[in-house]
């Protein structure tokens, strides 16, 4: 039994556990990955590290108990959660939770989506920090968003030759972002180093891939322009459009969404007492919002609303530039048209948009086509399918994740 | 550290995912769809399952999500 268990450790994770420990709480930590450290914070060669190094270190000096590689995949009560590791399935039980489930990419279908080494842009940068050799390998970046610019600079540090980034969003958009960053000196200082870290890779805006091409894994894709269209072979093809949060498990907790994400008070707190929600399944914001979120979590899930509070205005302000970023990099109605009939959009059941815009909603495409039924369970094609047809997620049930059948026939 | 892909040996730095095994063996079909199309990783983070692969004969491991182990025996396209 623990005071309080923490499901992510990334950021916000990190940040609560290390909060709720420090004051005086009993602590699990439990994360999908070997290692803690969430996406932003993805180390290679398996050890963390950076600022994710220092905060697991402070983790482990107060006592939070790490859960690698689990993922929780039941609710069976209030109270408890069912977690599967490798090695097998247990209990656990808790009087808090922190839901700091993160974020994924979004993911849109155009033709040739599916084909091998077309990824997301973090999907990418995450394989090759997991030892993928990208060395001289030609790579389009696409999609839209912040995370293209690191990962070119990622990719490209790792000896990989990026031919362009193709942002979708306009200049113009960018640019009323640009000049809202003054306010921020230190984001514009990052943003300054990235673009350092670019010089010379193409950053095209109003650009976004329509096809990718090849008979069993990619060769080259066909990007566009304003009128022009051209192609571009290359090896890897790094696409994401923006971020989304992971939501499922809030979802099966029965915590209430707001437009962003769960929704929570100003204690981080879900519409179900003693669950909280920090960090960017609350609403994508970026590391520092998690970080302060997870902080203030941490906090009042341990009692200590002083503490809390005292961290408000540091969110209100790292609230406000999360907003500019979401209005410079909204996506644009073409991104809607790139999908053909015979698109498949659930990559795991092999359905086409086709079939599916034919139907009423989540629950008829579901009885109809199995949209969403595969082993992602909607992961994936769910933020598309909301992009393309406006359809939410309705209804999220236990297995949140596929299991084990001896996982899910202990009782 | 050695795994096998497919009955080939591959040597991995210490750390690696299996799916960076896959891929160092020259393996770009993780899987077939379930109408036949190849398929690889693609979010690199475990939630897509497009790069699942036998593990030591265990079916559906995410490669993207498991570490390598000295003497792995991973298959692909099963």
């Amino acid at each position: 039994m623990f005071d309080v268990v923490v499901v992510g450790a990334g950021p916000a994770g990190l940040a609560a556990a290390c909060r709720a420990a420090e004051s005086g709480a009993r602590v699990a930590l439990v994360d999908d990955n070997p290692v803690a450290g969430g996406q932003i914070w993805r180390a290679g060669g398996g050890r963390p590290a950076g600022p994710a190094a220092a905060w697991i270190r402070r983790a482990e000096r107060n006592g939070v108990e790490w859960l690698a590689g689990a993922r929780v995949f039941a609710v069976p009560e209030p109270g408890k959660l069912t977690i599967e590791q490798f090695a097998g399935d247990r209990e656990l039980g808790y009087e808090k939770l922190i839901l700091a489930t993160g974020a994924r990419e979004r993911f849109l279908p155009f033709p040739g989506w599916t084909l091998p080494n077309v990824m997301g842009a973090g999907g990418l940068q995450a394989l090759a920090k997991s030892g993928l050799d990208v060395a001289g390998k030609p790579v389009v970046v696409a999609g839209s968003g912040p995370l293209l610019l690191a990962v070119a600079k990622y990719l490209r540090a790792r000896g990989a030759r990026v031919l362009l980034i193709a942002e979708q969003a306009d200049q113009a958009a960018l640019l009323r972002f640009g000049v809202g960053l003054v306010a921020y000196p230190g984001k514009l200082a990052q943003a300054v180093q990235l673009r350092a870290g670019l010089f010379g890779i193409p950053y095209l805006t109003g650009c976004w891939p329509v096809e990718a091409r090849g008979p069993e894994k990619l060769e080259s894709v066909m990007l566009r322009r304003g009128r022009k269209t051209w192609t571009e072979r290359c090896d890897y093809l790094a696409c994401g459009f923006g971020l989304a949060p992971n939501l499922e498990l809030a979802a099966l907790l029965g915590c209430r969404m707001s437009a962003t994400g769960v929704a929570v008070d100003e204690l981080q707190q879900t519409s179900v007492a003693g669950v909280y929600s920090a960090g960017e399944a609350t609403g994508i914001g970026g590391l520092d919002l998690a970080l302060t979120e997870g902080e203030i979590a941490g906090f009042a899930a341990a009692g200590k609303t002083r503490e809390a509070r005292a961290r408000f205005g540091a969110r209100e302000r790292h609230r406000r530039f999360a907003g500019g970023l979401e209005r410079a990099f909204a996506l644009r109605e073409e991104l809607k048209h790139l999908a053909q009939d015979d698109t498949l959009l659930c990559r795991c059941e092999d359905v086409p948009l086709g079939r599916v815009r034919g139907c009423m909603g989540w629950r008829e495409a579901k009885l109809h086509t199995r949209c969403g039924m595969g082993p992602c369970q909607g992961r994936v094609c769910g933020g598309a399918v909301e992009f393309l047809l406006g359809w939410k997620a309705e209804s999220v049930r236990p297995p949140v994740f596929p299991a084990r059948i001896g996982s899910l026939s202990r009782d | 550290m050695k795994v096998s892909v497919n009955g080939r040996e591959v040597t991995v730095a210490a750390g690696s995912m299996v799916s960076t095994a896959v891929a160092a063996a020259g393996v770009s079909l993780y899987r077939r769809s379930v109408t036949g199309e190849p398929r690889g990783p693609v979010c690199g983070m475990g939630i897509c399952f497009e790069c699942r692969v036998r593990i030591d004969g265990r079916e559906h491991c995410r490669s993207c999500q498991i570490p390598c182990v000295d003497g792995m025996e991973v298959r692909t396209d099963v």
